[in-house]
């Protein structure tokens, strides 16, 4: 990984990762997997915990980055996307991974989601999916399925949920891939798969939540969930992404949906990054030739 | 001696092409060294109703877009209709005589008609009436027909030899009739033998961001901001410089924030509306101790309000911008070449403050242009980025690094991501020393107050730093008028004027807001006979922001809220009414209905 600190490389271990906090998450919580996840992809991935930054926005599993010994951000609720993009423009040569919520990420920040996803940012995504507002104790949710009863909706939603996997596909993330905490060993390969990829990748995570969603938990999406890959599916047919994107019922596909490598991500495209290095660590200042052509402009 | 100081007029609709005539003409009044204002009153069309550009030159600094119109220049009926009726005797006004029809004309104006059927028969377009006019009002001001020739073929070359002669040709025509048929006035336009720069208020923004070593500049477009987004884009990859357009204001300012914490300098421009949007996470950025710096600059509001229009409506928006006491740096530039100056200014005390800055501007300042001496406009600025780590590589060993240490200054050294050994989390949720939430689990009142006076000490330390406001004008005036931001020119000018009339005023200027230099101000009023404050606001914001600062209580206001910015003699009036008891508040109508 292209990264201008010259420093030793250590072995990292799982233990290395463990952060100043210990996780508040409830007893039970699919978020742990989560956490689990990302440090087995960062420890298999041989990064060091300088070389990744972690961004959330607010909600139960934003609280992630506090939890991780790498370099965090815990932003406001739904912005994570829109400071992850500023960050990995500024300083190209970190890996930068966003945590947080379908709430966060698909309600309130739903505008700069989309928009990253068109960009390409190049970002890991991942989207700890419980259905259900859980920190400001139990609300509906933009995933929340039709008919739930929650806080809010107390006789059952008349809303249709968000389908964050074809919306993905459909605004231009180049990976797009779903899991489930209960399905670890997939996990860990679909955030590694995503850390990897160049481009805006979308690792969707059904991370159910034991105190406020009673209708889909673990033991709901350990019936229902199967292998994308024990089903044939071929993550470069965009038809059978979309298509297995919307199934929804006794058989809900999880792993990676879509994948194209051809695009290349922002940072790339983007004439500036060029030649320099990160934009973080060029010097300031402008050229005094370059000065005088600004003011030649004027006169 | 009295000087030249010259008006001129351009009118007309959207589409009609005012801009290009004003441009040549500020161009050749730079080019031999005289000084010019532009200030120009349109409207949210892009073709149609009516828009009205005001050049003004003299050999001295001109403060203001001033109280006359020398040269009218009215592209249709409708700008004759709304203007004729306010030229004085002495003044000039050049019109197609083939669709204009000047109606009742004041005593002393010298109408100028020209047919552009006869002078141009050939010709097909409506903008041989501008290139027309344009020459002769250089044949009433003794310019040499050459400099136009120049211009022309300059500006004509990429369309071929046969657009050039005929442009030139048509110049040519209107120049020789006004030779023959219009009275020159009595002075001819001087040379001073030097060169001046002649930029707007935005582009003088953009600039001192470049100056400042902006790497990072996001923006969404809103007038009368997006000025500065075109100057960044324009110039992003000559500069280096990130330049992104992004999907609303929440997202600019958050990822702008997201590229300061990995230590570039990030800024980004929007006007009242936007900057609304902003004010959460201005508020993060105070949070997670992250240097940003946002120009608000202001239009006539609420809401969508007046969008090409100016105000000073804002202050109370940026005072009290999100949720919650937390550091923050404001400053009102005064002038075009202090909006050049003060970026890296604001920069530096960003990131030694690790705290946002704020620079309100508004549409009088960012869209009104200036002409300016090049010598001052020095981008090789002083930078201090204040106590940060691993800009240059590797930091020194970390030894239990604690990004929010409390210290005496209220600051922390900070380490930017990718250093190794300073992994750490930034929170805005309030946190530890150490980055660790303390909101979840348990408080912690002690913590919470701990960390919460260490930010805010932050601040004590900025004041020190800022030079206090001082008084422009005699010391012993009958009457101190007080501004803040982009009046400085207009009431220096008023000055004059007061002056001229026997009344003696002073200035006290106000360009930094936040922190307020309370004590100094107070010492200068106290010692005025007669206070007036003067904004461009319906509420006297910047009046109660210093009451509530001070206990001062001014003996006067001049207020003014209909989106025109203040001509001298409305200042004049309002001292004259205001110092003979009539009023406290005086309140002027605009004339020109633009």
């Amino acid at each position: 990984m292209a990264t201008i600190v010259q420093a030793e490389r250590v072995k990292v271990t799982v233990k290395d990762l463990k952060g100043k906090a210990d996780p508040d998450w409830c007893p039970g919580c699919g978020d742990f997997g989560v956490l689990a996840a990302l440090k087995q992809a960062i420890v298999e991935l041989g990064l060091q915990p300088h070389e990744v930054l972690t961004i959330s926005g607010i909600g139960c599993s934003s609280n992630l980055p506090g939890y991780l010994n790498t370099y965090g951000m815990h932003t406001l609720h739904g912005r994570a996307v829109a400071v992850a993009t500023g960050a990995q423009l500024a300083n190209h040569a970190l890996k930068v991974v966003v945590t947080g919520g379908d709430g966060d990420g698909y309600g309130i920040g739903g505008n700069h989601f989309v928009h990253a996803m068109r960009r390409n940012v190049d970002l890991t995504y991942i989207v700890m999916n419980n259905q259900v507002y859980g920190l400001t104790t139990g609300q509906l949710s933009p995933t929340s399925i039709k008919g739930m009863n929650t806080k809010s909706t107390p006789f059952g939603s008349v809303e249709n949920p968000i389908n964050p996997i074809p919306l993905a596909i459909a605004a231009g993330a180049t990976y797009v891939a779903r899991g489930f905490t209960g399905q670890q060993k997939q996990l860990v390969e679909l955030i590694k798969g995503g850390m990897q990829h160049k481009g805006f990748a979308l690792v969707d995570t059904f991370s159910p939540c034991v105190t406020y969603n009673h209708d889909n938990t673990h033991d709901f999406f350990k019936q229902r969930t199967r292998k994308l890959e024990e089903m044939g599916h071929d993550p470069t047919d965009l038809h059978g992404a979309l298509e297995k994107g919307w199934l929804w019922g006794e058989v809900i596909p999880i792993g990676l949906f879509w994948r194209r490598e051809d695009l290349p991500a922002l940072d790339q495209l983007e004439p500036v990054l060029g030649e320099g290095g990160p934009l973080a660590h060029r010097p300031l200042g402008v050229a005094s030739d370059i000065a005088a052509a600004l003011v030649r402009e004027l006169m | 001696m009295r000087r030249i100081d010259l008006a001129i007029g351009i009118g007309g609709a959207a589409g009609q092409g005012i801009a290009t005539p004003g441009d040549i003409l500020a161009r050749i009044f730079v080019r031999r060294g005289l000084h010019v204002n532009a200030y120009n009153a349109y409207q949210s069309i892009i073709r149609g109703g009516h828009i009205f550009l005001t050049l003004r030159t003299s050999e001295q600094s001109v403060l203001s877009h001033g109280d006359k119109i020398d040269v009218l220049m009215p592209l249709n009926q409708d700008t004759m209709n709304r203007h004729l009726k306010l030229m004085r005797a002495g003044s000039a006004v050049l019109f197609n005589s083939d669709t204009i029809k000047p109606g009742d004309v004041p005593a002393g104006v010298q109408l100028c008609p020209f047919s552009v059927k006869a002078l141009a028969p050939t010709i097909k377009g409506d903008l041989v009436q501008n290139t027309i006019a344009l020459a002769a009002v250089l044949r009433l001001i003794k310019v040499d027909f050459q400099i136009l020739e120049e211009i022309l073929t300059l500006q004509f070359r990429r369309k071929g030899p046969a657009a050039v002669a005929e442009n030139v040709g048509v110049a040519r025509a209107g120049y020789d009739y006004a030779e023959t048929h219009f009275t020159p006035f009595a002075f001819s336009l001087p040379d001073t033998g030097k060169r001046l720069a002649f930029f707007e208020g935005n582009q003088a923004l953009a600039m001192g961001g470049a100056a400042a070593g902006v790497r990072f500049y996001c923006a969404y477009p809103m007038s009368p901001s997006s000025g500065v987004l075109h100057w960044m884009a324009r110039h992003a990859r000559q500069l280096g410089i990130m330049v992104r357009q992004v999907e609303d204001e929440i997202g600019v300012i958050n990822m702008a924030i997201g590229a300061a914490h990995t230590g570039v300098r990030a800024m980004c421009a929007t006007s009242g509306g936007g900057f609304a949007l902003m004010s959460e996470a201005l508020g993060s950025a105070a949070m997670m101790e992250i240097p940003v710096v946002c120009i608000n600059v202001q239009r006539a509001g609420p809401a969508t309000g007046v969008p090409t229009k100016t105000e000073q409506g804002d202050l109370w928006q940026v005072l009290g911008a999100g949720q919650g006491d937390y550091p923050r740096i404001i400053v009102a530039p005064t002038n075009i070449v202090d909006c050049f100056k003060l970026v890296p200014t604001l920069f530096n005390l960003a990131d030694k403050f690790q705290c946002p800055g704020i620079i309100l501007s508004d549409l009088l300042l960012s869209e009104g242009r200036s002409s300016i001496d090049p010598a001052e406009l020095d981008f090789n600025v002083p930078i201090d980025r204040g106590q940060v780590i691993g800009l240059n590589g590797d930091g020194p060993p970390a030894n239990g690094f604690k990004r929010y240490l409390i210290t005496e200054s209220g600051i922390s050294p900070r380490a930017v991501p990718g250093t190794p050994g300073y992994a750490h989390v930034v929170a805005t949720d309030e946190h530890d020393e150490d980055g660790v939430l303390i909101s979840d689990e348990f408080t912690d009142p002690h913590k919470r107050q701990a960390i919460h006076e260490k930010r805010m000490r932050k601040m004590d330390g900025v004041l020190p730093l800022l030079p206090p406001p001082v008084i422009h004008g005699p010391a012993n005036a009958q009457v101190t008028l007080v501004g803040w931001g982009s009046t400085e020119g207009v009431i220096r000018e008023a000055m004059q004027q007061l002056a001229d009339a026997g009344i003696a005023a002073n200035n006290l200027q106000i360009r930094w807001l936040v922190p307020l230099h309370a004590d100094a101000i107070l010492s200068i009023l106290s010692k005025s006979a007669k206070v007036i404050i003067v904004e461009n606001n319906y509420s006297g914001q910047f009046a109660r922001y210093l009451r509530a600062e001070t206990g001062f209580a001014a003996d006067g206001h001049i207020r003014k809220y209909d989106g025109e910015p203040f001509m001298p003699h409305h200042l004049v009036d309002g001292v004259g009414a205001i110092l003979a008891g009539s009023t406290k508040l005086y309140v002027p109508v605009h004339e020109i209905h633009v």
